[in-house]
């Protein structure tokens, strides 16, 4: 009896991937997108800053000014574009976007320094882009403390009285890509299921075939499962396929237990295809299943904490975050490849999504047998 | 027939033409939420939801011998509002906490610190950052240094001495002082919107007549095919540009995003742009002429480079050589541009007419392009 069953289910599951893959179109949605989004988004994608376009306007003749500003030009992260020599220069280079920095040395730079009074070095920032404003300011100010303790060091003026020694864990020279590659993962692996099981029920009724479905012997159940199984399969073989690429072609480092990592991914792909099904329930057309999966993508994009941080966001947003499977994948997925994490730490963020994952499941379920028209 | 009897048929049967894709618009529970719903979403999300700024970041103070000289560190990080601070015992249970992501920072004081600190050894202030989000590490270090380098200051004179960092540095950021990210996120999102409308929506709507037969019917009907595009068109157009202004009231009133441009050349930036956007989603319905390809198609050329290649998170210059040279093919690329200047620095010429001009030159290429396009396919 449940032989016959998981048959039921076993030759439905069969005919949703034959849907699938017979179709020109959507083998060219499986493998080209993908492709395209991870070396887009992996060489694209970056918050790092090189070569900051630099404009200096020294008003010192001294020689501790030059120093100073060589020490500008070998940082990689920036790049000395011009040199100006009046106040007015200043603005069009920012306004025109031409420099993103300006560095004003004061006319009594040196001087000041050889006679141990502070000298002072003005610098003004586009504001435009917040964060590159902010990194680069970062930047500045730590080329500036370099500058100022090997000053202190040499002439053996006020030593500051305890140093910091900053060290950054996981992610030791903080390469935004380990950060970004790391989501992609999650990203495209949702992208790819969901529209897969999103238009597999629109698929069917746009051609009239899901009341016939509805009217073989197989249970509401049964066909939950046979249209899931295709979607979960297809995730974890998308999802492998990028974590090869992120770990043999980009370099990214896999610290943890894969175990744990797949488990992960299993749980994370129950709630994608529950979503999916979901959306492919409500649908009438296929045009309404992509959208409608579009729908749900940008906001759990958003919301997920790939690019922007979920403690950055306010309260009431927070909450709304916790419905959010990628949010738990992306942490799952960081946490193996950066932090090596084991299933214990990661325990919290199993149990959630296998929840929204029972939940989406059942929901879809429901609206199978309730919008039977 | 006369001129005046030719124009008028025209004029009718491009009319019947933009009631009837209205309709469909307006019908479409789809297109609705495309259209209305999801700029929405993105608006508030941007506007109130996602931001760039660390606050609050959590850090765990780890102070092996408390006393006053450590007190003063502390009590730094306790008053600075980009920090929330706690307590352990011990590094041990500091670290466990970091692992758990509990907490992105850890802040050490040996237990020699003080007695260092007073005979003037240098001791060192140890300090871990959570790394893998790499951009938010590297904001809090700076925190963290801004911090120390306070408290140094502060420490110096309590012992009737003043600290003199030899180069003293004073920061001006123009357009954007506090540099809030919201400011610059928001902006941005007007192109992102109207790229929605224009290529994603608009690349669905010609696919749909072949999906459905339709197409062979419009195309034995007097319609002329200049007619036939302008009718599509036109209430995307207008519906493109209703968002933008909707977009822009609010990103001013609710937001709090300067304006500093001028409203007319932000009105004559946004229909070039949305022209150009409309000519390449036209152009991509005309050439996949199914919907489920043309939707797939254009999330891949015009959303997601709209959302990544622009600028409008990602700082073009940043990027390799090759991507920077397949931003220039990005027409959002312009537009964010044009838009992050007009906001928060005003009518820079140089900007705004270079940008422009790009975009012009654009939406003549890809008029070409559709114009050529569409008489092989439709005729």
């Amino acid at each position: 009896m449940i032989l016959t069953q998981l048959q039921a289910i076993f030759a439905l599951a069969i005919k949703e991937f034959l849907a699938l893959l017979r179709d020109k179109r959507s083998r060219m949605v499986l493998i080209g997108p993908p492709i395209a989004q991870l070396l887009v988004f992996g060489y694209a994608a970056t918050f790092d800053l090189n070569h900051v376009p630099v404009a200096i306007y020294n008003e010192d003749t001294g020689i501790v000014s030059r120093d100073f500003i060589s020490r500008l030009q070998g940082s990689p992260n920036f790049k000395i574009i011009q040199s100006i020599h009046k106040d007015a220069d200043i603005a069009p280079l920012i306004d025109n976007k031409k420099a993103l920095l300006v560095l004003h040395i004061d006319p009594r730079f040196s001087n000041n320094l050889q006679k141990n009074i502070p000298a002072h070095v003005q610098i003004i920032l586009d504001g435009r882009n917040s964060n590159t404003a902010m990194i680069a300011l970062n930047y500045m100010q730590s080329l500036l403390m370099d500058f100022n303790l090997n000053w202190a060091k040499l002439h053996g003026t006020s030593k500051p009285p305890a140093t910091l020694k900053i060290r950054a864990w996981y992610n030791e020279n903080l390469q935004s890509r380990w950060f970004i590659i790391s989501g992609i993962i999650a990203i495209l692996t949702l992208v790819v299921t969901l529209t897969v099981t999103a238009l597999s029920v629109a698929r069917e009724r746009e051609s009239g075939t899901f009341d016939q479905l509805l009217v073989t012997p197989l249970t509401p159940l049964q066909i939950l499962i046979g249209k899931a199984l295709p979607g979960i399969v297809i995730g974890i073989i998308e999802a492998s396929f990028i974590i090869v690429a992120a770990v043999y072609w980009f370099d990214i480092p896999l610290r943890g237990n894969l175990g744990a990592l797949y488990l992960g991914l299993f749980l994370f792909l129950l709630s994608a295809v529950g979503v999916g099904l979901m959306i492919s329930a409500i649908a009438t057309t296929q045009q309404q299943a992509v959208l409608g999966a579009f729908l749900f993508l940008v906001p759990a994009v958003i919301l997920s904490g790939f690019a922007t941080p979920i403690a950055n966001m306010p309260e009431i947003i927070q909450w709304l975050t916790y419905i959010d499977p990628l949010r738990y994948i992306l942490i799952i997925i960081r946490g193996v490849f950066l932090e090596g994490d084991s299933y214990t730490l990661l325990f919290n963020q199993y149990w959630q999504m296998a929840i929204i994952g029972i939940v989406s499941l059942a929901t879809a379920g429901w609206l199978f047998r309730k919008r039977m028209y | 027939m006369n001129k005046a009897t030719a124009s008028t048929t025209t004029n009718r049967r491009l009319w019947g033409m933009i009631i009837k894709e209205s309709l469909q618009i307006m019908r479409d529970p789809s297109s609705i939420a495309i259209a209305f719903i999801l700029p929405v979403v993105l608006l508030f999300l941007f506007g109130y939801g996602v931001s760039l700024d660390a606050k609050h970041v959590p850090v765990g103070l780890v102070i092996e011998q408390p006393n006053a000289a450590t007190a003063s560190l502390s009590g730094a990080f306790e008053h600075s509002e980009y920090f929330k601070t706690s307590y352990f015992h011990s590094i041990q249970k500091a670290e466990m906490a970091l692992d758990a992501r509990r907490i992105d920072g850890i802040i050490w004081l040996k237990n020699n610190f003080s007695k260092q600190l007073l005979s003037a050894r240098e001791p060192p202030i140890a300090v871990r950052v959570n790394g893998v989000n790499s951009n938010q590490a590297g904001i809090t270090q700076g925190f963290i240094q801004g911090v120390w380098i306070n408290w140094l200051e502060h420490f110096a004179q309590g012992q009737g001495r003043k600290l003199e960092m030899a180069v003293q540095m004073e920061q001006r950021v123009w357009f954007n002082p506090a540099l809030t990210s919201t400011l610059f996120l928001v902006p941005g999102l007007v192109a992102i919107i109207m790229t929605l409308i224009g290529s994603m929506l608009t690349s669905m709507v010609v696919a749909r007549e072949w999906d459905r037969g339709t197409m062979e019917a419009i195309l034995v009907t007097p319609l002329h095919i200049n007619e036939f595009l302008a009718g599509k068109l036109i209430p995307y157009f207008i519906l493109g540009m209703f968002s933008m202004v909707f977009t822009v009231t609010l990103a001013i009133w609710q937001f709090e995003v300067p304006f500093r441009g001028s409203f007319w050349i932000l009105l004559l930036a946004s229909m070039l742009f949305m022209l150009v956007s409309l000519a390449i989603g036209l152009l991509i319905s005309i050439l996949s002429k199914n919907q489920f390809v043309a939707g797939q198609v254009s999330i891949i050329v015009s959303f997601l480079p709209a959302f990544i290649l622009s600028g409008f998170i990602f700082d073009i210059q940043s990027m390799p050589d090759a991507i920077q040279i397949i931003t220039h093919i990005v027409p959002a690329r312009y537009f964010v541009a044009i838009l992050q200047t007009l906001f928060l620095a005003g009518d820079v010429w140089p900007v705004l007419l270079s940008n422009m001009g790009a975009l012009l030159l654009m939406l003549f290429i890809f008029t070409v392009i559709v114009r050529k396009k569409s008489n092989n396919h439709l005729e």
